[in-house]
């Protein structure tokens, strides 16, 4: 069953979605999609001396991606430039540092828009085992740090005034967020990984009352997009990632029809 | 009248500064189990930062604190939950701690917001908003509570039911408070220690002793002065035939 590459893109693109769900609502709360767009654009780098070196892509992204967000802390601390500027430069950099390396890496060949945009076909039974074991980890650690984080996203000062130790929190969920960048690079390409995380989280909030209800409209809104648009890239022969997240798009558009409803009783 | 012991965070000469500019300096002062102290001072003279280094939230401080519990409920002067975030009263009271439903809803009735537990932290009012987060600050039976301007837009007769019930709390749970008010009436009632700040301690003392200190006269003037002993009469002085006062 394994054989067939779509089997095996239905079967990552759930397991993406599954963590995606309540990092993305988290992403959504805390205000990091661009965030996330600056590791998701470093990941480039990171595919670069994967293939330079022969690494593993998914490690080697995970270890960039962390990389990045360890220097923006640092960079954070020692100029008093705006957090947007200061993701700006390294998003950029590294995206551009990254094509760079790629000039010079002409002796491999590079599926640029595969990269860009994710590739069904790409996706191997190794990359299936990446994603469900890495996806695993990432939804166990988030687990662990519910709580702490939760806490410190809705008031940071409550948190650490309570003894719930909020820094280590979003260190973790920092790593936690260079970690789903680097297992699901493949499936739907470092531009729209971050629509991954937002939109079924965005949807998703237009629908429910409580921060639970939220993270489980947001799984299945990721599960929904995956099916739907892996359905749709097979029959319309487009890429993964943009068929994804149109199919994401759609479902939101859904949700804000709720929301209206529900705006208008209201008044 | 106090044994190390019932200590429970203790601040040393203690001081924050920000961007080179001190916003208080020199704080020394002691909350003990069943006590409320209460911290006075006009505006920007580093009340709500005193309490962030009694809590810990400051971190680079000069001088030292000594906290000798980990069960402590904060009450902060502002807080705002983005629309981004759905939730519920309900959701906000297990923020820090899982607590049974017995525990939730005798926190809400007792500050008289039990019917609001099904809804949206958004929804609320400003007083509404201030009750529920005195309930959640007191639902986890904390030894140490920090209060800052805890019944801010709250109606005249809710004003004076909390702080009744605060002082209530500070018996029944032999809890320590530290507490950031403005209003002297009410508060001078029941208060154990009064720390009035100005960027560092102006004086301190019971309400009598600092309503007789002259700094404190030339900060909020001579009828705030007024206002504090004549609290202090009902309680815990006599005055003698020759017009003395003698205390209890």
């Amino acid at each position: 069953m394994l054989d067939d590459f779509f089997i095996r893109a239905l079967i990552a693109g759930i397991g993406v979605a599954i963590v995606t769900g309540p990092l993305g609502c988290f992403v959504v709360w805390r205000r990091l999609s661009y965030f996330g767009d600056t590791l998701a654009h470093s990941a480039l780098l990171g595919v670069t001396l994967a293939y330079s070196m022969e690494f593993n892509i998914a490690f080697s992204v995970f270890i960039i991606s962390s990389l990045i967000a360890l220097t923006l802390i640092q960079l954070q601390k020692r100029t008093n430039l705006p957090g947007d500027a200061l993701l700006g430069l390294l998003a950029h950099s590294s995206l551009a540092v990254g094509l760079v390396v790629i000039g010079f890496l002409s002796f491999i060949r590079f599926d640029i828009m595969g990269l860009l945009f994710g590739d069904i076909l790409a996706v191997t039974v190794d990359d299936l085992l990446i994603i469900w074991i890495g996806g695993a980890l990432i939804l166990l650690i988030l687990g662990l740090i519910w709580k702490p984080l939760f806490a410190s996203t809705v008031n940071y000062e409550l948190a650490e005034a309570e003894g719930l130790n909020p820094d280590r929190a979003k260190a973790i969920f920092t790593i936690l967020m260079a970690a789903i960048i680097a297992i699901s690079i493949k499936m739907v390409g470092l531009l729209l990984i971050t629509g991954m995380l937002i939109i079924p989280a965005a949807m998703s909030r237009n629908i429910s009352s409580s921060p639970q209800k939220m993270v489980i409209y947001s799984i299945i809104g990721g599960l929904l997009s995956v099916i739907l648009g892996l359905f749709s890239s097979l029959e319309f022969n487009t890429a993964s990632g943009p068929s994804i997240i149109a199919a994401s798009l759609f479902l939101f558009i859904l949700s804000l029809l709720n929301i209206k409803q529900s705006i208008k009783l209201k008044n | 009248m106090s044994s190390d012991q019932n200590i429970l965070v203790k601040l040393n000469k203690a001081g924050f500064s920000l961007n080179n500019k001190w916003l208080v300096k020199g704080v020394s002062l002691q909350v003990e189990k069943g006590k409320i102290v209460t911290l006075i001072g006009p505006n920007g003279s580093g009340k709500s930062t005193t309490a962030k280094i009694a809590l810990g939230i400051y971190k680079k401080i000069d001088g030292s604190v000594e906290k000798y519990t980990n069960k402590v409920g904060y009450v902060p002067q502002k807080i705002s939950i983005d629309w981004t975030l759905p939730l519920r009263v309900n959701d906000f009271m297990v923020l820090t701690e899982s607590l049974d439903k017995e525990s939730i809803d005798e926190a809400l009735s007792l500050t008289g917001v039990i019917h609001l537990k099904d809804k949206n932290l958004g929804d609320l009012s400003g007083g509404e908003f201030q009750r529920v987060l005195l309930a959640r600050a007191i639902s986890k039976k904390p030894e140490l509570l920090v209060l800052d301007e805890p019944v801010q837009g709250v109606d005249f007769t809710g004003e004076i039911a909390l702080y009744e019930l605060i002082k209530k709390i500070s018996d029944e749970l032999n809890c320590g408070i530290l507490l950031i008010s403005h209003d002297l009436h009410t508060v001078m009632s029941a208060t154990d220690h009064v720390v009035c700040l100005n960027g560092h301690v102006c004086c301190s003392g019971s309400p009598m002793d600092v309503a007789k200190n002259n700094e404190y006269k030339a900060l909020f003037g001579e009828q705030a002065s007024q206002i504090l002993s004549r609290y202090e009469h009902r309680h815990d002085h006599i005055h003698t035939s020759e017009g003395e006062i003698k205390k209890n």
